[in-house]
């Protein structure tokens, strides 16, 4: 298991419009469905590694849609 | 073409379509951003234009009071105006208009047409570039978007002269001149029509079909709502991507320590692609007021349209450090160049690819070039903003 960190994301569903930018920032944390809206990968955990990238895709998207929860 | 008056004071007489604003709108958007954020202009049976990002946000999030049911701010407002779901559609009947488009415009959808889109650029370069100078607008930007949307509707590349003139016509000259714009639609209308006769005696696979065969609560739609949408699709999937492709080649020309990074470094052109979207956004949408309302302390009153620049946005220095400077590696960049809220783009994904795949099959062929100092680069006029004209020198 990759260290996780305390660090968690959530995409809010009344807000993403399906910009696809945080996918496009961090395809291993964010998916797509069949209408292109985005949804945390499982559940939200972000990878030590991966920490960076979950802040800029909260930075980048238009909606506001992109939560980062610190546990 | 009616003369019009000089421009009074562009806080209280803006007019979207005065030389001025086509060669250079950012400075008249500065100067308003600073003096009154939501100015008015009785041109155009009166008009508001937003500079902020909070008012163009604010606008943009709120369905009750503006209604999208116009989208385009021109001298003549018919009744009822032109349908083309779901950009000219409001809550309730937008979502399921837009659904029924978002799985054709999927990152997985697009990324089929990549490769298609990647022959066509080198097709169009391998033309001019024994030449060592072009016209990257005609020769190059404006044949790539027209391409892959008559490739994804099925129809033929051949027609795209057609669809390049209705589009003039209604974007540019249908502004002012309500006839020509009627004409356009109507032609353009007659062709779908015809398009979707064929269908019917033989369906093919592309997305004219899909909709022919889509249902909204058990039912097909209605053939008005086919065409509209059709409108649509090819008025906004050509003459957007074009500008926004031109755009970006005339920035890399003129600023050759971008163009030679971006050779360097091609694993950071998807975030440059990000920032000459928010620098260079091509698209300013329109909404209609319905009711009276304040925005951002402005009040607002029906019978005025309301000019949505996401261009304006996209440079408000409260929102964007250093606003007006392109910085190729901006990473903090939460632009509205597709737009906010229910209307975003549907063809973001799309627009994306062909703006990406064009500039990196430009650079793998022309990694120099500059501008040509002999001949004008020129600016379509209105709300869809970029070269027209863009001479290029190379090699």
């Amino acid at each position: 298991m990759p260290p996780a960190t305390k660090l968690r994301i959530r995409v809010d569903q009344k807000k993403c419009q399906g910009h696809n930018r945080c996918h496009q920032i961090a395809p291993s944390l964010f998916e797509l469905d069949e209408f292109g809206n985005a949804h945390e990968i499982g559940d939200g955990r972000v990878p030590a590694a991966m920490e960076e990238k979950a802040w800029l895709a909260k930075a980048n998207c238009p909606e506001l849609a992109v939560d980062v929860i610190e546990d | 073409m009616r003369e019009r008056p000089p421009i009074a004071d562009w806080a209280t007489d803006f007019d979207h379509t005065d030389p001025l604003w086509t060669e250079n709108p950012f400075p008249i958007w500065d100067g308003l951003r600073q003096k009154c954020p939501v100015a008015h202009s009785e041109r155009y049976l009166g008009v508001y234009l937003p500079t902020t990002y909070e008012a163009v946000r604010a606008i943009a999030y709120d369905t009750e009071h503006f209604s999208s049911r116009r989208v385009m701010v021109r001298n003549a407002r018919p009744e009822p105006p032109i349908s083309s779901p779901p950009i000219t559609s409001d809550p309730p009947h937008h979502r399921p208009a837009k659904l029924l488009l978002l799985p054709y415009f999927t990152l997985a959808a697009v990324k089929k047409l990549e490769s298609k889109t990647r022959d066509v650029c080198n097709e169009l370069i391998e033309r001019f570039i024994g030449d060592k100078h072009c016209d990257a607008a005609a020769q190059y930007s404006r044949h790539i978007p027209v391409r892959v949307i008559a490739l994804m509707l099925g129809i033929p590349e051949k027609d795209s002269d057609y669809f390049i003139k209705w589009i003039h016509e209604i974007l540019e000259l249908g502004i002012t001149d309500n006839t020509v714009l009627m004409k356009a639609i109507y032609e353009m209308s007659e062709y779908f029509s015809g398009q979707i006769e064929l269908r019917r005696k033989k369906p093919t696979d592309d997305l004219i079909t899909s909709l022919m065969q889509a249902r909204h609560d058990g039912k097909p739609l209605s053939a008005e709502h086919v065409v509209g949408t059709l409108r649509l699709l090819l008025i906004a999937g050509i003459d957007t991507t074009w500008s926004a492709i031109g755009a970006s080649l005339w920035h890399l020309a003129k600023t050759p320590s971008d163009r030679k990074r971006l050779v360097a470094e091609p694993a950071l052109i998807p975030t440059a692609i990000e920032e000459l979207l928010r620098a260079y956004a091509p698209v300013t949408m329109a909404r209609e007021v319905m009711k009276e309302t304040f925005v951002c302390g402005f009040a607002v009153k029906p019978g005025n349209m309301v000019l949505l620049s996401f261009p304006a946005a996209n440079r408000d220095p409260a929102m964007f450090p250093e606003a007006d400077k392109v910085v190729i590696d901006r990473e903090n960049n939460r632009h509205a160049a597709f737009g906010l809220g229910i209307h975003r783009c549907v063809g973001s994904n799309l627009a994306r690819m062909e703006l990406t795949v064009a500039i990196e099959e430009w650079l793998n062929c022309i990694p120099e070039f500059r501008l040509d100092p002999s001949s004008p680069v020129t600016w379509s006029e209105g709300t869809v903003r970029g070269p027209r004209q863009l001479p290029i020198l190379f090699g």
